[in-house]
């Protein structure tokens, strides 16, 4: 049976969201209560995380079903501290829009459980069963502003596109259960170490599943709609949190079961990057709508993070995770400023209305330039760095072409974040927006900020802290 | 040495930049604001020419150096400097508060922030000129892309946005190749310190594909022909402050890259395609000399003038003659005060008349005397007259070239005489000749501070053209020495 501390957290989360349902049932107007008591929540699964399974190299629970080791830990922090500030930036923005209601923080923690499940699974039915939990919660999150049109309909559009990804998944393990005879993910690796045409195919369809949900090239097509549709808080979530625990799944299922496969998928990886990278810095281009342009290129940086998974080596894998770690604090710093594009009750998402920026709001735009510039890899911001990593790992395994694929895409890349910062800082003013934002959005985005402009005088704790996965 | 005097440095301008940003200025003027940017950088430059002071020229060997763990296990944070590298420092932290004491007549909004951006981007050319480690010159090179883009779309003319994005971008592209070339290094040899690559030298096998994605990043930033399309642009569109920082330092960025990296780090590919950077700066010197002809706004013309000097320079560090290399470093400091004089000159006369046409002026000799004579020095620099610094650097450069190959050296001195023609010209239809427009009667002679600053250039330039030994002796250890290893390396080949 082992030790049931090292789940304590899951259980801490899910007693907690079922206290939060009852309460929310039989106390009227709890929304600010729960919130409150959400946050809490986070926080001390968080603490209780970082104190249980952080200094555990690796161990196995339920006949080696759950697996706790640095990766996992690591991964479940970041989650957790992700959704704990995608909740706390959240509150002004559900209260403008009359959905502050008590489902919103309890289906975010719903949806962390899930993550939390699948970042821990060692076994093809608990990575499932924590894939759904996850997907549920995050349908109704996209429609949650109900009464708009347009979140309805991307609530619906993510639920047909990832049922259909989620059937795919699963008749890939099914697949594989049929090969290997157990789903287990060790027994798995052991069993599948011939070549064999069906076993493609299990593969293939579970990388499909995979590459659905972080929104690769060529299964993107939801993401601009979805991203687009969803209250711009739930974006925001979509844009970090599910990504973090869906590649630290992939990350699991290469170099684990799949580890002895690496010729039948490392092309597909590097396909899937190479395009996520190129059409992502494309497609951006031509955008007007700011959640759309981050759509587009949330899916160019999932394309870098990739690069770091081809390369079958830890320094990879850690600079993929080193990657996803800096796209989530400068996601965060960016929807931070385009949550105070408020201007009497309405919230403003359209590149146009950046126009001049400058002039009005200097210190929002100062941060929006340097966010920018980080995200497009300028130095020596912090988005540099992690482009920098991942070129490394890539080059050390001598592979030019994905390397200079990536580097040009950067370029490319460039132009739409500096058409963004040319409409803020070269075009003329509108209108002011308000300057009366909560305190929480106002630390988030300078802690984010600060976290970006200063990385590059201590790039190595991040290391430090990441060098312990070493999964092969 | 313990107290870390590069780094202080590099980090100056910055601390100056911080706390301009962070003290509000309610006046209009922003009087305070310029003074506090003034003082940093003033200061900045008495601590480089106390480096240069207390630099011993007697060894090539670098100095100054600091080493600190940086990235862990991986890049150390290494900056030093030689014979080459403090000469173009000294150049930086003289022409920065030259263009401050320049901006209160020619930018007129959100001064503050445009001293801000100067102030960061003096950080970072200082950066590039002091980093031993490729992966911290790549972090200088590039981070100075930032306040660039800024200075040109911000600030500049009409057409700055177009002019800003092609800037960015195109520096951009060219330098990806380079961070590819720089981490495979790190793979070749498993470091990416400088002195350290000098020693244990790159695999022949590799050097051509390296040498080649280095150049892809120098050559745009140089500008080479034919990449050279974005800096008459830039030029043209950015404020007098941004163009001379543009032509004084940044395209200096690339010719102190080509001798610090290309020649030092790929002496044997430096060799096999010493043909192709002749022809392509054979090319620039003539035909961009051309094209300065018949150019109608003096920043462009200008503009291509640089180009062609630049010309110059990548012809003579590749003849890898001690005369060559030495003439084109002599050539980059003189091009930078006298591009910075030339440019200056026009933003005197377009503050006055809000025009950069040639044929907006002539005559302009009879109204404002004192302008013209400077002005008059500054041309006769440009072409490179005995007697100024222009001089002796083009004339180190063809002597370089005439020993290594007679004909590249024959149509280069073709470019000097274009040179005098398009400058010659240019002087002759602005300040000689009858005085036409009526607007240009009212138009007022030089005031102090832009009498002050033309001065500040004017002294070095007769200076350095009549005694030019402190730069050479400055840098002639390390050349010999850059020299010496150059040949060991193609004779072991």
């Amino acid at each position: 049976m082992g030790n049931l501390n090292f789940i304590l957290p899951e259980i801490f989360i899910s007693l907690s969201i079922m206290f939060l349902l009852v309460l929310g049932v039989f106390k009227k107007e709890s929304s600010k209560l729960i919130f409150n008591i959400s946050l809490l929540v986070f926080l001390i699964t968080c603490i209780i995380t970082i104190n249980e399974t952080f200094s555990v190299s690796r161990e196995t629970l339920f006949n080696k079903s759950v697996v706790i080791d640095s990766m996992s830990s690591l991964m479940k922090i970041i989650t957790l501290i992700g959704g704990l500030l995608v909740l706390i930036i959240s509150s002004s923005y559900l209260k403008i829009y009359k959905i502050y209601n008590i489902e919103y923080p309890v289906l975010i923690l719903s949806s962390v459980l899930g993550m939390m499940v699948m970042i821990s699974s060692n076994d093809l039915i608990v990575f499932y069963m924590g894939l759904e939990l996850q997907s549920l919660a995050l349908y109704v999150l996209a429609t949650f502003n109900r009464d708009q049109l347009i979140s309805s309909e991307a609530g619906l559009k993510y639920f047909v596109l990832s049922a259909l990804s989620s059937g795919l998944l699963l008749y890939g393990c099914s697949l594989i259960y049929g090969f290997s005879g157990s789903t287990n993910f060790d027994i798995i690796s052991n069993q599948l170490n011939y070549n064999d045409y069906v076993l493609t195919f299990g593969i293939v369809f579970i990388l499909v599943g995979l590459a659905f949900k972080i929104s690769a090239v060529p299964f993107h097509m939801w993401a601009p709609d979805v991203y687009e549709g969803s209250p711009t808080t739930v974006t925001l979530f979509f844009s970090i949190v599910p990504k973090i625990a869906a590649l630290t799944v992939l990350i699991r299922f290469l170099y684990v079961p799949f580890l002895n496969l690496i010729e039948q998928w490392q092309m597909i990886i590097v396909f899937l990057s190479i395009a996520s990278m190129v059409f992502g810095a494309v497609a951006a281009i031509g955008q007007t709508n700011i959640k759309r342009l981050i759509a587009y290129s949330s899916i160019g940086h999932i394309g870098y993070t990739l690069a770091g998974l081809t390369t079958v080596s830890n320094e990879g894998i850690q600079s993929s995770i080193i990657y996803i770690s800096i796209y989530a604090i400068m996601n965060l710093a960016f929807f931070s400023c385009l949550l105070m594009l408020k201007r009497k009750d309405q919230y403003y998402e359209n590149i146009d209305d950046l126009s001049g920026l400058s002039k009005n709001h200097p210190i929002l735009s100062l941060s929006f330039l340097i966010i920018l510039f980080s995200l497009a890899g300028i130095p020596p911001l912090a988005g540099f760095f992690a482009k920098f990593y991942i070129f490394k790992a890539v080059l050390e395994q001598s592979m030019y072409f994905l390397a200079i694929v990536g580097l040009l895409s950067t370029v490319v890349a460039a132009f739409y974040y500096l058409r963004i910062i040319k409409i803020m800082y070269f075009d003329n003013e509108k209108e002011k927006y308000d300057t009366d934002h909560s305190i929480a959005l106002k630390f988030s985005l300078t802690i984010s900020t600060i976290l970006i402009l200063t990385y590059f005088i201590f790039p190595s704790q991040l290391i430090e802290v990441v060098s312990r996965i070493n999964i092969i | 040495m313990n107290f870390p005097i590069l780094t202080s440095l590099i980090l100056l301008p910055t601390i100056g930049a911080l706390f301009l940003f962070f003290t509000k200025d309610k006046s209009e003027s922003n009087l305070t604001a310029k003074y506090v940017a003034l003082f940093t950088t003033v200061v900045n430059f008495l601590i480089s020419i106390y480096l240069w002071i207390s630099f011993d020229q007697s060894t090539s060997s670098f100095q100054f150096i600091e080493d600190r763990a940086w990235i862990d296990g991986f890049i150390n944070y290494k900056v030093g400097i030689d014979g080459i590298s403090i000469l173009f420092i000294i150049l930086t932290t003289f022409i920065t508060p030259l263009c401050i004491i320049s901006v209160n007549n020619s930018v007129k909004n959100r001064l503050r922030d445009f001293l801000i951006a100067i102030l960061i981007m003096e950080s970072f050319m200082i950066g590039v000129f002091c980093a031993l480690d490729l992966v911290v010159f790549y972090l200088f090179f590039e981070a100075g892309l930032i306040p660039m883009f800024l200075i040109i779309g911000i600030w500049g003319g009409s057409k700055r946005v177009y002019s800003a994005f092609k800037f960015f971008l195109y520096t951009l592209l060219g330098s990806v190749l380079m961070l590819v070339a720089i981490i495979s290094i790190y793979w070749i040899t498993g470091t990416t310190d400088v002195v350290k690559l000098y020693e244990l030298g790159i695999d022949v096998k590799y050097q051509n594909l390296l040498w080649l994605a280095f150049f892809s990043s120098f050559a745009v930033k140089t500008p080479m022909w034919p990449v050279h399309t974005w800096l008459p642009d830039a030029h043209v569109e950015a404020p007098t402050a941004g163009s001379v920082l543009l032509a004084a330092i940044l395209l200096k960025m690339a010719g102190y890259g080509f001798i610090r990296f290309s020649l030092g780090l790929f002496p044997i590919a430096s060799d096999v395609f010493t043909p192709l950077i002749y022809t392509l700066s054979v090319i620039a010197i003539i035909f961009t000399s051309l094209i300065a002809l018949m150019q109608e706004d003096m920043k462009k013309l200008i503009a291509y003038s640089s180009v062609a000097h630049m010309g110059f320079v990548t012809l003579g560090i590749f003849t890898l003659q001690q005369q060559g290399i030495e003439g084109s470093i002599i050539q980059m400091i003189s091009h930078g005060l006298v591009s910075a004089a030339l440019f200056l000159t026009v933003g005197v006369i377009y503050d006055r008349m809000h025009s950069r046409l040639i044929s907006t002026y002539g005559g302009l000799v009879s109204v404002i005397p004192k302008y013209s004579i400077l002005f008059m020095l500054f041309a006769l620099a440009s072409l490179g007259l005995p007697g100024t610094s222009g001089f002796v650097g083009e004339f180190l450069i063809l002597m370089g070239a005439f020993k290594d190959n007679f004909l590249v050296a024959v149509m280069a001195s073709i470019g000097v005489i274009l040179g005098a023609a398009y400058i010659l010209w240019l002087y002759k239809r602005v300040v000689f000749g009858k005085l036409i427009n009526e607007d240009l009667k009212k138009i007022l002679d030089l005031n102090k501070s832009e009498y002050f600053i033309l001065s500040c250039l004017a002294a070095p330039i007769l200076f350095f053209g009549f005694y030019p030994d402190p730069l050479i002796n400055t840098i002639e250890v390390s050349v010999t020495d850059l020299i010496n290893m150059n040949t060991t390396n193609l004779a072991s080949k």
